[in-house]
């Protein structure tokens, strides 16, 4: 039972004009027959224009023990939303 | 029901105040409906769980694929040859997206495979009997598939994030599966006599095994109230199977069929039908292997799995050359 063929996480762009978009994961030998195999595995109907694959070991990702530090700089910037700004009613749409 | 009698801790529920702060903010999250995604924490019966449900439910649609395929090269026409091969490669997609989803667990594909093929880990109950006529394929898609909805419908709201969004779309595609099997025994109700004891028949034999899909009685079911709590599992066996009596009885009664339990009965107060006791013991044996088709399936897994190492290995083989050479090139 060894011998075990890759993990590969499969994006899928549905519609052209939209970025790909992470849909799941499969095993296959190589990248070939990875796109080939997330052809039928995830596109089954139409779901799809574009396929990319990576090597799920070439991942590399943020840890969810790091969440706090690593999104607090962008939470207390409030300044940064157009909400933050005043603007009277008399100046119309901006 | 594709997981039935999944073991838990075999525990009682902690209350928040005997939790651990790391379980306690765990399952703090859960009450506020937050998904637990792979890398977070989770304690170790979460995760033990899961990956047993998440197994057995993918399992369940791989071996599902062999009473329907049984009927593939015998479909009586053209169309429903493509739409039954449509439908058994839903059954193959439906289970890779589900061994994926328990993978980010942290157990390995093959290790799942080993554990199907050794017969420590199970499978749904109901793909242990034989698809003996063309109505069969007919009754599997309304009745099985539509008690596979039932259940996997609130499982999009599970907790573990990758599951849930299996589910989603599992669910998508199941509908198909149900309609075209409800389209079959329409068909064949309208035909002549025969045709219409062949569909009544097939109705006959799959009642029972289709309510049993939903696992025991919530009284005899230990390992409910943790699953609950944890949000893996939304309802309880017997109230899914409530609702899948009281959806499947008018449609039978819409094509003319009768449902074969003399013990049904509308019940107005309760607002739902009323039905007959179900023979757990059939349930048990057949989970424990005694059902009719368990040794036959098993035996058809093994081989598919032991033909195809020669497949597995050399293309394996073939992309580790390839990648040497490019380096080489390099």
């Amino acid at each position: 039972m060894s011998n075990e063929w890759p993990l590969w996480e499969v994006f899928i762009r549905g519609q052209h004009g939209l970025s790909h978009r992470h849909v799941g994961s499969l095993h296959a030998p190589d990248a070939e027959m990875a796109i080939k195999n997330a052809r039928d595995v995830y596109t089954r109907r139409n779901e799809g224009v574009s396929i990319w694959v990576v090597k799920a070991s070439d991942i590399a990702a943020s840890s969810p023990e790091e969440k706090g530090p690593l999104f607090e700089p962008s939470n207390s910037k409030v300044y940064r939303h157009p909400t933050f700004y005043d603007i009277p009613d008399e100046v119309g749409h901006m | 029901m594709y997981a039935q009698e999944v073991k838990s801790t075999g525990e009682a529920v902690k209350s928040l105040k005997e939790m651990s702060p790391e379980e306690r903010a765990f399952q703090e999250k859960i009450d506020a409906g937050v998904k637990i995604e792979p890398k977070d924490w989770m304690p170790e019966g979460y995760r033990k769980t899961l990956i047993r449900q998440i197994s057995q439910h993918a399992h369940s649609e791989i071996v599902g694929e062999l009473p329907e395929g049984n009927w593939i090269t015998r479909a009586p026409t053209l169309e429903r040859k493509a739409i039954l091969l449509a439908k058994v490669q839903d059954e193959a997609g439906h289970g890779l997206y589900l061994y994926c989803a328990a993978e980010t667990l942290g157990v390995s594909r093959d290790e799942m495979t080993e554990q199907l093929l050794s017969g420590k880990a199970k499978y749904s109950s109901i793909f242990n009997y034989p698809t003996l006529t063309w109505a069969d394929i007919g009754a599997i898609g309304w009745l099985v598939d539509g008690a596979a909805i039932m259940n996997q419908v609130p499982l999009q709201r599970c907790s573990y994030g990758p599951y849930s969004r299996a589910m989603i779309r599992i669910c998508k595609e199941e509908s198909f599966h149900q309609r075209q099997g409800y389209a079959i025994m329409m068909q064949l109700m309208k035909g002549d006599a025969a045709q219409r004891e062949m569909a009544q028949d097939a109705l006959n034999r799959w009642w029972w095994p289709s309510l049993m899909m939903f696992g025991p009685s919530d009284a005899d079911s230990v390992h409910s109230a943790q699953s609950m709590a944890w949000k893996i599992k939304q309802n309880t066996n017997d109230e899914l199977r409530q609702k899948f009596v009281d959806q499947t009885v008018p449609q039978a009664e819409f094509i003319g069929l009768k449902i074969p339990d003399p013990d049904l009965k509308w019940n107005e107060e309760k607002g739902g039908y009323d039905f007959g006791e179900i023979d757990w013991n059939e349930f048990h044996e057949v989970l424990k292997g005694n059902g009719p088709c368990n040794k036959e399936r098993m035996e058809a897994r093994r081989k598919a799995w032991n033909d195809g190492a020669w497949f597995r290995d050399g293309l394996m083989a073939h992309a580790k050359k390839r990648a040497a050479k490019k380096i080489a090139a390099e």
